[in-house]
């Protein structure tokens, strides 16, 4: 049994790998700091995988306005959360508990 | 309200901004007839002139761990042990919103917990933008809704009209805080029938006035509430969302910020940002949070307000 499980997962491997190498993924991060997404406007490349880190005292949320990308839980201090970001496209979001935070990201 | 500069133009709103130096030492504060007055706590028998009395709470944070106020809950039951030691028993306890943090389970469950050491028939609550995170406020409307449609309400006790508004659902991208047509409707409807002689109480989360919308203190349709209600000659707005005490006054609607029963935040525009007070030494929080007595003046249509810090 073990012998047959394991052989359909090696021959799988190999194409999970040519569909998204792991070595190109494309790093970014954005702060939340004093009630601002740090940078405000950030420009990345398709495939790219975004962390944002809240270093406030206050809880914040990323949202996306429109529903675009999907919605963090709440994050408190220290918290992260990530998306990927693997269509084109400018993506406005903001904090839907402080919404004068607002900021953006270009995915190119 | 964003005139606060030309108060040659209103006598009264001059006498109110004399009064203010009077806030943060703890002072009575009346309205009768339009005009504000003040006394100083203690100074006078202002205490003892009321028909009925409540106490507003709020931005409790239950959930909060960080300086200057590691121990929200302790905060809170102190609080509530002052209330519990009043001389008279008020009819009622408001929160004002943010009883949690984040909005989780097991906070609102020790919020209610912690209130239900209270001596007072009954505690009012509406939320803030820290408890409705996640969810759209089910976890808060299940412990402590109304049961209406939207979670405003409006209720009448001995005499006066109380209208608790729901401001911090949908908030949208780049905005502030938020009522909505169908709240505005109700509230239009609510109020409908009173006569103008009624006295109003409002209570709201965040701000109903601008306060600092740079901060998000503030409410975008506020205008829209407040148009309905010009007509009373008597209108109280109290909401937290700050956590300190400011006040402003608009014809005659009176408008006041209540401190948090957690932690205090900075003055509008001071500092980088709002949030905690961190480098608040252990020693001097008690002295920035508490609670807020308001009294129904008997034989008029007057609110008065007092509020006090735990130390």
């Amino acid at each position: 049994m073990f012998r047959r499980s394991l052989l359909p997962l090696a021959l799988l491997l190999p194409l999970a790998a040519s569909a998204a190498p792991p070595a190109a993924t494309a790093r970014y991060q954005i702060e939340i700091r004093n009630f601002h997404f740090l940078p405000a406007r950030a420009t990345v490349p398709v495939g790219a995988q975004v962390t944002w880190t809240n270093r406030d005292e206050e809880p914040h949320i990323v949202v996306s306005t429109g529903n675009r990308f999907p919605s963090s839980p709440a994050l408190d201090t220290g918290d992260r959360y990530r998306a990927t970001f693997t269509t084109p496209g400018t993506y406005t979001y903001f904090c839907s508990i402080h919404p004068q935070m607002v900021a953006t990201i270009v995915v190119r | 309200m964003n005139d606060r500069n030309d108060d040659d133009q209103v006598p009264q709103r001059r006498r109110f901004l004399e009064c203010m130096a009077w806030a943060g030492a703890g002072a009575v504060w009346a309205m009768k007839g339009g005009i504000a007055h003040a006394s100083a706590l203690g100074a006078g028998n202002a205490a003892s002139d009321a028909t009925f009395r409540f106490v507003q709470i709020s931005d409790s944070h239950v959930g909060f761990h960080l300086a200057p106020n590691p121990d929200p809950v302790a905060t809170l039951r102190e609080t509530i042990a002052r209330i519990n030691a009043q001389p008279q028993r008020p009819d009622f306890i408001v929160h004002t919103g943010d009883l949690t943090h984040l909005s989780k389970p097991e906070q609102f469950d020790t919020v209610k917990q912690v209130l239900s050491e209270a001596k007072v028939d009954r505690v009012f609550f509406i939320p803030g933008e820290h408890d409705v995170i996640g969810d759209n406020g089910k976890a808060f409307f299940d412990r402590f809704g109304s049961g209406a449609g939207g979670g405003w309400y409006s209720f009448d006790h001995r005499g006066v009209h109380f209208i608790a508004l729901v401001n911090v659902l949908n908030l949208q991208a780049g905005g502030l805080g938020f009522l909505g047509t169908e709240q505005l409707a109700w509230l239009r409807q609510d109020v409908a029938g009173l006569s103008g002689s009624t006295p109003i109480v409002v209570f709201a989360h965040m701000p109903l006035w601008s306060l600092y919308p740079q901060w998000g203190w503030g409410t975008q349709d506020a205008a829209q509430a407040l148009q309905p209600l010009k007509r009373f000659g008597s209108v109280t707005v109290l909401n937290g969302h700050i956590h300190q005490i400011q006040q402003s006054v608009e014809g005659r609607v009176m408008f006041y910020t209540a401190r948090s029963t957690a932690y205090p935040q900075p003055a509008p525009g001071q500092g980088s940002a709002p949030g905690p007070l961190k480098d608040l030494p252990a020693s001097q929080l008690r002295a920035h949070i508490g609670l807020r007595e308001v009294r129904h003046v008997r034989g008029s249509q007057a609110i008065a307000v007092t509020d006090s810090a735990l130390a």
